[in-house]
């Protein structure tokens, strides 16, 4: 139970001069951790001290080893008054805990002030010894390993599925405490970084325990959040996806390689190669939820609540589900239809209902008593209020008995897994991309917000109410997605939006039905066993629809699959998740982006949450609309990883949706759009609408060739015709509030429906198009994509640019209309991206991947876009392909046969191991070496000798950082001003880690993930002018982020980390006072890769200077 | 509506090199943004000015974020802010210590002080060049000064090593440390004619010859200050001039040697103890720090320009200075005198490094004279040439003189850095 921590600090350099009088610093270093303390002697008049210390050892339970930090402080000493701080290092040892990832924490780290930023390097050793702990009522759960990655990683096997992890914990601000008012902020922004250090420590011990519950050994899909209450406190909270994953040994490598290698060309370029970082490893076949569009329909507004339940929507109807009003006027709205019992108890948010009823309370109405009761406790704020994005209000009532009456093929398979997952009360996943055959069908998006009024946390030991919340809203969830016959949500995530005391939670998923076979044990059967059920081939199965036709949740237009023709399949797929892996795509996908700025007017608690309310369904609505214009637009039928932001501010809610498009071959073609004016007998109006519809037919025409999109075979549907019969014509409303009473006189349940409407009736509608038509194309060479993988390209270079940007906007119009407001928030996000094009030119052609947009609205007139997203670039020439896939193939092959050899050998000594490398085919060969080397065809004989040739060396690199038994002593002055005596770029001195935000790296092979990397920076300045204005600040501050964040994936010996992201960037500025604070928070895999094609990567470069500089000699 | 705030971080920090050049050049981002509009930076780019601009912003800021580091180069290498590959850090180092010769020109042996900054202005007017550039330069100046300052062992080696500098831009470095050291006068309207790679050739023969580095062959000694006994030997060179009779020998000597190999010949009988007198003068005075500083206007003034007013072209005085201090070397007196063969070899050093300035010299002013001043560096040899009578050419000349002389005086000790070829 208890282990040890043992920690030694080693050299200091670039110190800053902490005495002016001798431009010099006397540092010393405060080792601490838990309450312990220890002290390093004092290093005087040096800016690159050498201190050597001993090891400081901490005697620890497990427990406080999950949560807590080591903290490093490195102060200057100084005789005759207080020591003055010059900053300090948070080593998050957690990678040391489990025995496969990290064995020690080795290297420079950069010490961090809050105030002025990064301030000189430490090099510290850190090791832990750890006890077995068999109790079974320990609070600890060392050894569960955690992964951003919202896939199987790479060189695992997922044994188990278990499920749905959750957990959040609640804590005062330290900001927002009392002795805030008389600390420095420098002392208040390090309690700040401590506590969340601490609770996102205790936050994934306690989610460990619940996967050792469950009989899992690791996390995947881990996403962690902060809500920055203010006032009414912080809350950290995460979600996952529990498994049981096995290392795959060498065997199990090759045959992934192999099977990578070999679909790939059979599946006739459908499948990207990327080596094997196709994102799940026994072959990931993905999982792809379908959303459907289907044409839009009603829309109830809130106002109204008339609705017809035969037009109940579809994928984003957004029909409030549960509006509840303050509780004094005690008014349930529901939807119109009286099917509907989808309506929330008011107030249900502030009464902490158990976990355990969870269950059915979304759609039954609460006994009124409850709610009185809870109005007594919880006068105050009272205005909860949910939506759903896909799923009608009806779909919610009959979701139970819609999923049972699915089809009868399906029904079996179905029940089977019902009851694997019924016993759980989420049957999510946080994945995005699953192992082949895990996914079957996937029937759309489903989501479901909330606005809360926030309210002080008083017991943090406590967090029932939060609990609560987020509890309501994955009930909803489910709901949904049993009406939509589907028994499990896939690409699940939450999010929170806050703005003052409101809160608007969010969560969405993807609907989906999945292979109960992986949730229990043996997956392995499952693709021959599962066949004969899952008739349809691969690429298409997952699009068809998992509801029975005749008894639809919604009104959706089915049609025979254009894969099999046997099954059905919706006309359009909006989903969460990644593109799997096995998805026929005709042509490339693109980003699509729906951007939407509302106004809102300013008021205060209730009456802003009732308001915002109001507003969220229109929002979605509305984006919705523009998400499918687009993907009309763009000649396509499907959307995957669909993510809706919605901030709200102050005087605005600004919502931005981005997805990529692709063209499903296994959903029909989509048809067009047309225009039709209202006014018929207006001859120049007449004309100024056929002229828009020109335009758009040609833009149609035009994106298809972009994307290269052909389709081959002419279905009997109108294809590319954007015109179709009158009688086929749905019609896509806009919905404004004005028009809303329209709505109710459409009936959009029937007929067939190939191309929308667009009425432009109003000089909204107008300006809409406008907006539609004026999003700039990509310019050439440029492809880009918020997903993983990009359909359509597969051969992809070792070049990869990861990078963040962030715009602030300031609206300085004070009368600004909905419109003026939306073609500013639309200009901002385009110019953004043509930025990003300018300046990733010299990589073309390349596509940006997993883009990934943040939208905030941090003051009044302030609107803050942050994008994160990795350039890759990629060979033009796609004949080669084929080519590629061959070398590819047996590229592959001799990697995994190294491996094969790397086992054994290696572990014993890389010295003598190498000389048996060039050897080829065998591990047995090891002994006799002359064997078949002659047989081997030269080419990939010597890739195979480089690559294993690295491998070896940077395992032998591990190992040399594995042992340390000498003390690293930096060189002294004088030998090492002589190394570097000729003009050598030490460029070397620092290792090049490579940060990617997907879970693979192009052109190389992760073998090892080191641990989780997760980090949370505030820094604030007094000098705002003088750090270069706001752009200077957080230009500087994010570098520094990186460079921390490369710092410690270099220290666990890794060189990339993977999956990561930048999941808070709250800034603040009062140009006035000259004042600035931003907070950033990322995550990610650390992890080793080494490289497939090219030698010339970066391992050489990586692991030489290490024993020069940064490990033990 | 406007934008606030604009930042892009890449992982591996993106810099683009005209840029890169703009920003040393000092350019304010708007003036950037203007010259790579008409640079064509756009052209094939769907972006329009708005997006330039907020590049060029950006990559300004990381220039000046990245500048601290570079006051350092060392510590470029081994930073963790900005993740820049290795050949681009090398880039970065060599056109932020890069200088414009104009604004070298200007400053060049002048003390490398706050008076002197604070006269940059000025020199930004004069030049043309921005004055954040220039200050940028001065900085530069200052910096390696302040770090080869107190530094044992060659110039050019430690300014090398310690500031990561191509070899060339060391050398360079290296002749404006040495120059401002010394404080050479070199802004005289008499010198105005001379480059600043002029004045690099001739800084790189008196650090190889006439510093303390040089006589002792040793590497811990200094590069940087002249060998105050090497000056003081110097002195005893005046018996040239004061004892009469060796005098008239050494003249006739020479003239012996030079007679109908040159068509000047009757000038340079004539003028012969004027100019011997002139350099030994020089050589003489050369323990006082303020003659030191004068070097070279006294060389012109005292040689270069009789020279020139007698018509001499360059070969004629390579020719007459080589018989000059080879006929001193076989003068009896100094034959016997075993004392002083020793010392010898060293005046010889003095008198071989004066040829070489004043060869340099000349060729420059018969550049001029040519009227073709507008020549550029490298076409010296031409200009020079295109002078009526000179039969040889000039950089061959200089180049054989130069390398018989080593010869004849055992001064193999040190290889010359500048190859005939750069001397003119």
């Amino acid at each position: 139970m208890p282990g040890k921590l043992k920690a030694k600090i080693v050299a200091g350099r670039h110190l800053p001069v902490m005495d002016r009088a001798s431009d010099l610093t006397d540092a010393f270093v405060e080792v601490k951790f838990g309450n312990t303390t220890f002290k390093t002697d004092v290093f005087p008049k040096s800016l690159n001290p050498q201190w050597n210390s001993e090891w400081f050892k901490f005697e620890v339970d497990d427990e406080d080893l999950q949560d807590e930090p080591l903290q490093i402080t490195v102060l200057d000493h100084d005789t005759y008054s207080a020591n003055d701080a010059i900053g300090k290092v948070y080593i998050d040892i957690d990678p040391l805990l489990s025995s496969e990832a990290a064995t020690v924490i080795s290297g420079w780290f950069p010490i961090y002030d809050t105030i002025h930023g990064i301030r000189g390097e430490i090099n510290v050793l850190v090791k832990v010894d750890l006890f077995n702990d068999l109790n079974r009522f320990r609070q600890s759960s060392c050894g569960v390993r955690f992964f951003c990655t919202t896939s199987i990683p790479l060189c695992y096997r997922a044994v188990v599925v278990h499920g749905f992890v959750e957990e959040l914990v609640v804590n005062e601000d330290p900001e927002y405490q009392w002795i805030d008012r008389i600390r420095t902020p420098r002392a208040s922004n390090e309690a700040r970084q401590r506590l969340i250090s601490l609770m996102s420590g205790e936050l994934q011990r306690k989610i460990g325990l619940k996967v050792l519950e469950m009989g899992g050994n690791a996390v995947v899909g881990y996403l962690q959040c902060f809500d920055l209450e203010g006032e009414s406190g912080l809350v950290v909270r995460a979600i996952g996806t529990a498994c049981t994953l096995e290392k795959l040994s060498g065997g199990g490598a090759t045959n992934n390689a192999q099977h990578t290698a070999n679909s790939s060309p059979s599946k006739d370029m459908k499948e990207p190669v990327f080596g094997d970082e196709c994102p799940s490893n026994p072959l990931s076949s993905g999982p792809s939820t379908p959303l459907r569009a289907p044409p839009f329909t009603s829309f109830s507004p809130s106002k109204s609540y008339s609705r017809q339940s035969s037009s109940s929507d579809t994928d984003i109807s957004l029909t409030p589900k549960t509006v509840l009003f303050p509780a004094r006027l005690c008014l349930y709205l529901s939807p119109s239809s009286p099917a509907l019992s989808s309506v929330a108890p008011p107030i249900s948010c502030q009464t902490s209902r158990p976990p355990g009823s969870g269950m059915a309370p979304r759609s039954t109405t609460p006994p009124p008593s409850h709610v009185a009761q809870s109005e007594v406790s919880m006068l105050r704020k009272s205005v909860s209020f949910s939506e759903d994005m896909l799923l009608a209000a009806s779909g919610m009532g009959s979701g139970g008995s819609a999923g049972k009456e699915a089809g009868p093929l399906k029904i079996l398979l179905r029940q089977q897994t019902q009851t694997a997952l019924e016993q759980r009360e989420f049957p999510f996943f946080t994945l995005t991309s699953f192992p082949q055959g895990f996914l079957l069908h996937v029937a759309g998006v489903v989501s479901a917000r909330s606005v809360k009024l926030l309210d002080r946390i008083h017991n943090p030991d406590e967090p029932e109410t939060r609990d609560a919340w987020w509890e309501e809203l994955r009930q909803e969830i489910k709901s949904h997605a049993r009406a939509l016959g589907c028994h499990a949500v896939v690409g699940y995530s939450e999010s929170t939006s806050i703005c003052e005391e409101v809160c608007i939670l969010s969560a969405s998923g993807t609907a989906a039905v999945l292979n109960c076979r992986f949730l229990q044990d043996g997956c392995l059967d499952v693709l021959s066993e599962h066949r004969c059920d899952d008739s349809a081939p691969p690429g298409c199965g997952f699009c068809h629809v998992p509801y029975d036709e005749l008894n639809m949740p919604f009104p959706a237009q089915l049609s025979p699959c254009c894969c099999c023709h046997r099954t059905k399949v919706p006309d359009v797929l909006f989903t969460t998740i990644d593109l799997p892996t096995d998805a026929q795509v005709t042509g490339k996908g693109c980003l699509i982006q729906a951007r939407l700025c509302r106004l809102k007017k300013k008021s205060q608690g209730e009456g802003n949450a009732t308001c915002i309310s109001n507003l969220l369904p229109f929002l979605e609505y509305e984006l919705h609309t523009q998400l499918l214009n687009k993907l009309k637009l763009c000649g396509m039928n499907a959307l995957f990883g669909l993510c809706i932001q919605i901030s709200v501010g102050e005087n605005m809610l600004v919502g931005l949706a981005s997805a990529t498009g692709v063209y499903l071959s296994a959903l029909p073609s989509p048809g067009g759009i047309q225009i039709a004016g209202k006014t018929p007998n207006d001859l120049t109006y007449d004309q100024h609408v056929s002229s828009i519809q020109r335009k758009i037919n040609d833009t149609i025409v035009k994106n298809r060739e972009l994307y290269e999109i052909h389709i081959t075979e002419v279905a009997e549907d109108v294809i590319g015709s954007p015109i179709p019969e009158p009688r086929q014509r749905s019609r896509l409303f806009r919905s404004h509030s004005e028009s809303s009473d329209e709505l109710s006189e459409l009936d959009l349940s029937h007929g067939k429906k190939d191309a929308f409407v667009l009425e432009i009736d109003d000089t909204d509608a107008v300006e809409d198009l406008h907006s539609l038509l004026t999003d700039a194309p990509t310019p050439p060479g440029f492809y880009s994509c918020n997903t993983e993988i990009m359909p359509g390209i597969y051969n992809w270079t070792s070049a990869i640019q990861m990078f963040t940007s962030v715009r602030v906007f300031r609206l300085n119009n004070a009368n600004l209309t909905n419109l003026g407001l939306n073609k500013i928030f639309n200009e901002l996000c385009e110019n953004l991206l043509k930025s990003l094009y300018f300046k990733l030119r010299s990589m073309v052609p390349c596509c940006l991947c997993r883009l990934n947009f943040t939208v905030a609205v941090p003051e009044d007139e302030l609107i803050q876009v942050a994008v994160t997203a990795v350039a890759m670039s990629f060979h033009k020439d796609q004949t080669q392909e084929a080519n590629k896939a061959a070398q590819a193939h047996s590229q592959m092959k001799a990697i995994a046969e190294t491996e094969e050899q790397l086992q054994f050998p290696l572990e014993l000594n890389a010295e003598s191991a190498s000389p048996l490398s060039p050897k080829g085919s065998g591990p047995q060969d090891g002994s006799n070496s002359h064997g078949r080397a002659p047989s081997v065809d030269y080419s990939s004989f010597a890739d195979r000798c480089s690559s294993w040739i690295e491998q070896l060396r940077l395992r032998a690199h591990t190992i040399r950082r594995g042992s340390i038994k000498t003390s690293s002593s930096p060189l002294p002055e004088g030998r090492s001003r002589s190394l570097r005596s000729t003009r050598s770029f030490p460029g070397s001195s620092v290792s090049v880690v490579k940060m990617t935000p997907l879970s693979f790296i192009p052109g190389a092979k992760i073998v090892k993930y080191l641990g989780i990397i997760n980090m949370f920076f505030i820094r604030e300045t007094t000098s705002l002018r003088e750090e270069g204005g706001v752009s200077g600040f957080l230009h500087a501050f994010i570098a520094e982020v990186f460079a921390m964040v490369r710092a410690h994936v270099a220290a666990l010996g890794g060189n990339a980390v993977v999956s990561y992201s930048m999941k808070e960037c709250v800034f603040m500025e009062n140009p006035n006072k000259n004042q600035a604070q931003c907070l950033i928070n990322v995550s990610g895999d650390a992890v080793i890769f080494t490289r497939e094609s090219d030698q010339e990567g970066h391992l050489p470069q990586t692991s030489h200077p290490q024993p020069t500089e940064d490990t033990p000699p | 509506m406007s934008v606030e705030l604009d930042v892009f971080v890449g992982n591996t920090t993106i810099m683009d090199q005209e840029v890169y050049q703009l920003w040393l050049s000092g350019y304010t981002v708007g003036d950037a943004v203007k010259v790579r509009m008409d640079g064509g930076v756009l052209d094939g780019c769907d972006a329009s000015a708005e997006v330039l601009r907020s590049d060029t912003m950006d990559q300004f800021r990381t220039f000046q974020m990245c500048e601290r580091l570079l006051h350092n180069p060392a510590k470029l290498a081994n930073q963790l802010l900005f993740q820049i590959p290795p050949d681009r850090q090398a880039m970065l180092i060599d056109r932020y210590y890069a200088f414009d010769d104009a604004f070298v020109r200007e400053v060049l042996g002048k003390k490398l002080s706050k008076g002197t900054k604070k006269d940059l202005d000025d020199v930004s007017s004069k030049t043309g060049i921005l004055l954040k550039s220039c200050r940028r330069q001065f900085d530069n100046f200052k910096r390696v000064f302040k770090v080869v300052e107190e530094l044992k062992g060659p110039l050019v080696e430690n300014i090398r090593q310690h500031l990561l500098l191509s070899d060339r831009l060391a050398r360079d470095y290296a002749a404006i440390v040495f120059f401002a050291n010394h404080r050479f006068e070199t802004g005289k309207k008499k010198l105005q004619y001379l480059t600043f790679q002029d004045f690099a050739f001739c800084a790189g023969e008196l650090i190889s010859h006439w510093t303390v580095g040089a006589m002792d062959n040793q590497l811990e000694d200094m590069d940087v200050d002249l060998d105050k006994e090497f000056l003081q030997d110097l002195k005893e060179l005046k018996v040239l001039i004061t004892d009469k009779d060796l005098l008239d020998q050494h003249k006739s000597l020479v003239c012996t040697a030079l007679r109908s190999k040159t068509k000047v010949f009757a000038e340079m009988e004539a003028s012969f103890k004027n100019l011997s007198r002139g350099l030994i003068n020089i050589a003489a005075k050369l323990t006082n720090t303020k003659d030191v500083r004068d070097l070279f206007i006294d060389l012109v003034e005292k040689f270069i320009e009789p020279c020139r007013s007698d018509r001499w072209v360059t070969i004629d005085v390579n020719l007459y200075l080589t018989h000059y201090i080879n006929s001193a070397h076989i003068l009896d007196t100094f034959k016997h005198q075993a004392v002083w063969n020793s010392l010898w070899d060293e005046l010889f050093k003095m008198l071989t490094d004066i040829q070489h300035v004043t060869v340099c010299f000349l060729v420059k002013m018969g550049m001029v004279a040519s009227g073709a001043s507008a020549a550029a560096e490298g076409t010296r040899a031409t200009a020079a040439s295109s002078e009526e009578p000179v039969p040889v050419h000039p950089t061959q000349f200089t180049t054989s003189i130069s390398f018989s002389f080593r010869d004849m005086l055992n001064v193999g000790c040190r290889a010359w850095p500048h190859s005939g070829s750069q001397a003119c």
